[in-house]
């Protein structure tokens, strides 16, 4: 698809803005340069395999390695020993459920999670079921976080392990992670949360928030995809995990395989960059999302945040505009990259699981659009993409039948449509 | 996912955009989908009566691009056509030339379905000398 923007007639782009702005941050970063420079070393001066204990070119490379251990020990307040290097965090979600799952079958076999948990979470607790563990997923409120009281009551005395995300990819809300642990820890069940979306852009310390199991992805946070890290908590209490990966025992027997340098390198630098400028960065963010929701509200009448809108990220923003489906919308901001939860949207032609755990309808989730603003977007480009929305929400909805009816004073909700979804 | 250059004209400039009165005993007016499939389309026809030839056509859809292409160029091919000929368009016609992917393939037979729900709206208005053994209609939603 050309990036030559279909740009209505009302819409000038202004000098300072160049197409096409990127700001779908959720599902993923660009590597900051200052990360991509802290690695190149290692591909061609500093190759070394970390696991080469017997000469120069391993040991710098395993210093390397220690060094990123430690920066990201740092920022999520844990101990260099708890921190493994994974290939990502869909491999540490999978370490992390199966790994504890399989630990500690003798002592139970109930699992809790929740709806909206990413397909990495989800899909492994539906493995387990398959090989004879019990799943609770619990609800959401219609803020899309979970009720403590839910959790609480689904505990039992075969419960293992609770795992519940700290922030949502889709909708950007927060759980309540720290009273989630807390309980966990009071009932002897481990916690483990997917901090992908949190760690680097909101405060998350392993310690204060009771959290025993974490799982990390570099590419959220400006580091380079293909590299991840789980938190294993060693003290209060001790977790094991049986490895999922057999082969040589790397990583204290927990994940083998040779260590990716260059990317460990990468992830590092970017905790560091994170645990320096997180704070100033999480207030700009907030700031320019704040921005671009008030000139999208104020200017557009039935459009529907979803998710609280307090406990969420700061760069977070996924709004449902009434009567307008998502991809056409995308369609038409199309020189902007931004994503949304309509089934039109999906490979499967599902609508997003995660707004239709919220309540929300199936027809606000097929007019969603999620804006994921990250550290390298400007004021600028807020500026241009409110004013792009609006104009083709407006165009859309001229073109749209439901705007019309509703306009007529219709009920929508009470019309008997031709063509009633089949079950799903 | 690339769209093809027509259903991108399609997009930009649609055809036909709008609403003709359905209370006209010539308009022809079909309403199919559902929003909770994420697809409505709304396609209506204005039909000579001596000639039985469609004269105009609007439509308003709610959807993806490639559903607002489909219902664009069905009220472009319909126009001009007779109501017979009309009902012999096959979405397999638009599937083509939009350079519809296998996903986007309802697209094409709810804009097919609307043509022949509009059709069969007006069908039903000419009374029932018009309405028996007629060629199989989609079914128009109502309001309840």
């Amino acid at each position: 698809m050309s990036t030559t923007a279909m740009i209505s007639e009302n819409t000038s782009v202004p000098k300072d803005v160049r197409l096409p702005i990127y700001m779908d941050n959720h599902a993923t970063t660009r590597t900051d340069p200052r990360v991509l420079e802290e690695m190149l070393p290692y591909f061609s001066d500093t190759f070394g395999n970390a696991a080469s204990r017997n000469h120069e070119f391993g040991w710098m490379a395993e210093q390397a390695v220690e060094q990123a251990r430690e920066r990201l020990a740092k920022l999520i307040g844990a101990n260099t020993k708890e921190i493994i290097f994974t290939s990502g965090a869909t491999e540490s979600d999978n370490l992390a459920i199966k790994g504890v799952a399989e630990m500690y079958r003798e002592k139970g076999n109930h699992i809790i999670s929740q709806a909206t948990e990413h397909k990495a979470v989800l899909d492994t607790c539906k493995r387990l079921e398959k090989y004879g563990y019990r799943v609770t997923y619990l609800p959401v409120q219609k803020d899309g976080r979970i009720d403590l009281d839910d959790l609480k009551r689904a505990m039992d005395d075969k419960t293992i392990l609770v795992t519940i995300m700290t922030a949502n990819n889709e909708i950007g809300v927060l759980q309540p992670i720290r009273e989630i642990g807390a309980l966990c820890h009071e009932r002897g069940v481990l916690f483990h949360t997917d901090a992908v979306q949190a760690v680097g852009k909101v405060p998350f310390n392993v310690v204060q928030d009771n959290v025993d199991v974490a799982s990390i992805s570099a590419h959220k946070f400006y580091g380079p995809k293909g590299v991840g890290a789980l938190y294993v908590r060693r003290k209060g209490p001790r977790v094991q995990l049986v490895a999922q990966i057999d082969g040589g025992g790397h990583e204290r027997g927990m994940r083998s395989g040779t260590l990716n340098v260059p990317g460990i390198v990468g992830l590092g630098k970017a905790a560091a960059l994170a645990s320096e400028d997180m704070a100033a960065e999480a207030v700009r963010l907030a700031g320019l999302r704040d921005r671009l929701k008030d000139k999208i509200m104020g200017q557009l009448d039935e459009v529907y945040i979803n998710g609280s809108v307090e406990d969420r990220l700061p760069g977070n923003l996924n709004i449902s505009f009434a009567y307008v489906e998502g991809e056409s919308l995308l369609m038409g901001i199309n020189d902007i990259a931004v994503s949304s939860g309509s089934a039109c949207t999906s490979a499967t032609l599902e609508p997003s699981y995660v707004l239709k755990a919220l309540g929300a309808g199936d027809d606000l989730a097929h007019s969603s659009i999620r804006f994921g603003i990250g550290r390298f977007n400007t004021v600028a480009e807020v500026d241009y993409v409110a004013e792009r929305v609006v104009d083709t929400v407006n165009r859309l909805r001229e073109l749209s039948p439901l705007y019309e009816m509703a306009k007529e004073g219709i009920d929508l909700t009470k019309v008997q449509w031709a063509a009633e979804p089949s079950a799903h | 996912m690339a769209y093809s250059d027509k259903v991108l004209d399609h997009y930009t400039n649609p055809r036909n955009v709008g609403s003709l009165d359905k209370n006209s005993s010539q308009v022809g007016t079909g309403l199919v989908g559902a929003p909770e499939c994420g697809d409505v389309m709304k396609l209506q026809i204005k039909v000579n009566p001596s000639t039985n030839i469609i004269e105009d056509a609007k439509f308003k859809t709610f959807g993806c691009g490639s559903a607002i292409a489909s219902s664009s160029l069905a009220t472009e091919w319909v126009k001009g056509k007779t109501v017979d000929e009309a009902m012999a368009i096959k979405n397999t016609d638009i599937v083509k030339e939009l350079s519809l992917p296998p996903v986007k393939i309802h697209c094409s037979v709810l804009a097919e379905d609307a043509i022949r729900a509009a059709i069969g709206d007006w069908k039903k208005k000419q009374g029932p000398a018009q309405t028996p053994g007629q060629t199989e209609s989609a079914p128009v939603a109502q309001q309840a």
